[in-house]
């Protein structure tokens, strides 16, 4: 296969479950993530939604494993990351950015020693100026103001915070980012901007994202694909127009009818379908499918087993038994 | 940039928001956005909060005086501590030196002066062996002090260790350590205390005859190992929880993706972040510390004789307390003082430094 067809990242059957104390010596699974296979194309926004808790972050953060996996391969570029070798190369290209733009930021460091810390910790510039430079160089990029660069993280709005965060990313040149709900803790007027600005970084840097978001509006523009996780699974996965114009899955239809319409002269074609009941505990999910217990469709056969995660049309997949009835 | 940004390729309207939130920012805007806080470090904005502070900052004065004249009394004073003014050697006792009052002078002295020559006055008086007292106060607030000091760097040593250890480990390890931790803290402290001592006090006496170690002498000895043995334990639970939290946050995450070690984590992390966290918690040990020497001298299991404490010179007092209260008054005055300057201290400290408290 040459570069161009090879994915720049493929996650393989991923799991990762969390030991929970129960008891005295007892401790229970907790099936953040289970059994999650996707892959990612080089220069490509993955959109990746899901209720908080459905698992998206531990999957950002098993693929770039700050988490260990339980079980599973993620392969970049081709190669698996087995040995602490492959990690080691993998940091070099691979970074991430946070949800809270508050506790991502060291309190007692400056803008410019947080930007600088991955070129400080692979030793990558030796000469202070040329470092200095490169700090100034990054803190342009995400459009900050230079003056800023020895002031405390405290002092800036939650805007400038992330995009301290931005800059610290992209010090190393990265390939591939995670991007942890960058915008969610963010003034409206001010997730435009950052949106933008990743939209643009990737334009200009070459940039490959997985983009993780519980607001599907936001990652409907910066997506070329979105998937759907419920419960630690994915359940849904399409090109980004596909998913939130033809949602296949009972899940997606209903996260997606659950976003207003700006424009109430556009009138939509199917109804607001309302979720009954809670998120289970991903302690004790339900058997079978792990929506049956909010689906308005669900029947015996969903209770008894996990429905394969199948392509129902072209690169649509979806984990569905009913999805040809549902949708026929 | 800026203008790059903000004209970006989102269709603006799908979403909730006023088109004019998005207008490029007009200088003022910006200036606005510029002109923040005066930039200042997290020490320096601390120091400021508290010299603010009136309380905290008269306490550390009162610290701070009263440990320089503890040190540079005993230096320039023209009594000893431990020299017994009646007993001039070649010569038989005179005994109008003991129990002499405040600013009294024994038959010689005051024969002295009578003489023409001037003779020091006993600002406190004397004791019953004829030590000039006040110098056994300034010399027993000098231990006291010293003992608190040490004892506090022995808790932070041993109670920093294990509680890193425990809260970098996890699991087995962290739960054995704070299994220890539990036991210790349901054991009444008090009585363990005097048990120690008085058991330490039989055996560590002739053990260590005749070295260095004699010189401290054992009580003081036994002192420091109660203390590194009990008291280490609240240190360590709190240096536990600092790491736990700490190594939660998002930038220790964002170290690791970058792919740094352990060794940069904690360095550049963890200690600048809970510094100021076991500053304070030492600083606030440091009277419990000597009010638990204080205890134990008072019930005779401290310094041993002739090197007085403040609790060694109260329980002393004890005995002439009808006839010579001022002996008990004054020790327990400076006790109290040192340990109310060095607790409003502690708690201005962290006022001033607890990021928890600021944010
Ligand atoms: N370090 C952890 N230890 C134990 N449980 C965790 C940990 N991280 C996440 N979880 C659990 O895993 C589930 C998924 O969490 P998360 O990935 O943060 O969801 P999301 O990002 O979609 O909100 C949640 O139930 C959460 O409580
Ligand atoms: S498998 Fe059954 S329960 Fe699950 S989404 Fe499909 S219809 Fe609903
Ligand atoms: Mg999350």
């Amino acid at each position: 296969m040459s570069t161009e067809e090879r994915p720049l990242v493929e996650v393989k059957h991923l799991k990762e479950y969390f030991p929970i104390n129960t008891g005295w010596f007892k401790t229970t699974p907790l099936k953040a993530v289970d059994d999650v296979s996707f892959i990612i194309n080089r220069g490509e926004t993955l959109g990746l939604v899901g209720e908080s808790g459905c698992g998206k972050t531990t999957v950002g953060r098993t693929i770039l494993h700050l988490y260990q996996p339980t079980d599973g391969e993620v392969i970049y570029d081709g190669k698996p990351i087995k040995t602490k070798e492959d990690l080691t190369e993998f940091r070099k290209k691979s970074t991430m950015v946070f949800q809270d733009p508050y506790s991502s930021l060291n309190p007692r460091m400056t803008v410019s020693d947080i930007i600088a810390e991955p070129l400080d910790v692979h030793k990558m510039y030796t000469d202070p100026k040329a470092r200095e430079q490169r700090i100034l160089e990054l803190m342009d990029h995400v459009g900050l103001n230079s003056e800023h660069a020895s002031r405390y993280a405290h002092e800036f709005s939650g805007g400038q915070r992330q995009r301290i965060g931005i800059a610290r990313a992209l010090a190393i040149n990265p390939e591939f980012i995670v991007c942890d709900e960058p915008v969610s803790a963010l003034d409206v007027s001010i997730q435009a901007q950052v949106i933008n600005m990743f939209d643009e970084l990737q334009d200009q840097l070459g940039l490959t994202y997985l983009f993780i978001a519980h607001d599907l509006l936001v990652v409907r523009h910066i997506s070329d694909r979105i998937a759907v996780m419920y419960l630690g699974k994915m359940v849904e996965l399409a090109d980004a127009e596909e998913a939130y114009n033809h949602p296949l899955h009972p899940y997606s239809k209903s996260l997606i009818s659950a976003v207003p319409i700006p424009d109430p002269k556009i009138a939509r074609s199917s109804k607001r379908i309302a979720l009954q009941g809670d998120i289970p505990s991903p302690l004790n999910a339900p058997s079978g499918c792990p929506f049956r217990t909010r689906c308005p469709y669900a029947t015996d056969v969903c209770a008894e087993s996990m429905p394969p995660f199948e392509e129902v049309e072209k690169g649509h997949f979806v984990a569905c038994h009913r999805v040809r009835e549902i949708n026929g | 940039m800026e203008n790059k940004i903000l004209t970006g390729h989102v269709d603006l309207s799908q979403f909730h928001v006023d088109p004019i939130d998005f207008a490029p920012a007009s200088e003022e805007d910006k200036a606005y956005m510029v002109q923040m806080r005066p930039s200042s470090t997290f020490f320096k904005d601390g120091c400021k909060r508290l010299y603010k502070n009136k309380v905290a900052f008269v306490s550390l004065i009162v610290i701070i005086l009263i440990t320089l004249s503890s040190i540079v009394l005993p230096l320039v004073w023209p009594y000893d501590y431990a020299k017994q003014l009646g007993n001039q050697p070649g010569r038989p006792v005179d005994s109008s030196f003991n129990n002499l009052r405040p600013m009294e002078y024994a038959a010689s002295e005051r024969k002295r002066i009578e003489a023409g020559e001037s003779v020091f006055p006993h600002i406190f008086g004397t004791d019953s062996a004829g030590r000039d007292y006040f110098i056994r106060v300034v010399y027993g607030t000098r231990i006291s002090l010293a003992v608190g000091f040490f004892a506090s760097i022995i808790v932070l040593v041993i109670g920093m260790t294990l509680g890193s250890i425990a809260g970098f480990s996890g699991g087995k390890v962290d739960m054995f350590i704070m299994r220890i931790v539990d036991i210790i803290y349901s054991l009444p402290d008090m009585l363990m205390v005097i048990l120690l001592a008085s058991v330490m006090r039989e055996t560590l006496g002739p053990a260590i005859d005749g070295t260095v170690l004699a010189k401290i002498g054992s009580n003081i000895i036994s002192l420091f190992v109660i203390f590194a043995l009990l008291y280490w334990c609240s240190m360590a639970r709190l240096i536990r929880g600092q790491i736990l939290s700490l190594r939660e946050q998002e930038y220790v995450l964002a170290s690791q993706a970058t792919g740094a070690g352990p060794g940069w984590i904690i360095k550049k992390h963890l200690i600048p972040n809970c510094i100021s966290v076991i500053i304070i918690s030492t600083a606030l040990q440091i009277p419990s510390a000597i009010f638990t020497e204080s205890f134990l001298s008072f019930l005779g299991l401290g310094v041993n004789a002739p090197m007085p404490s403040l609790g060694s010179l109260a329980s002393d007092a004890l005995n002439g307390v009808t006839s010579y209260g001022y002996r008990l008054v004054i020790p327990a005055i400076v006790i109290s003082l040192i340990v109310l300057s060095l607790n409003l201290f502690g708690d201005g400290l962290r006022d001033a430094f607890d990021p928890k408290l600021n944010q």
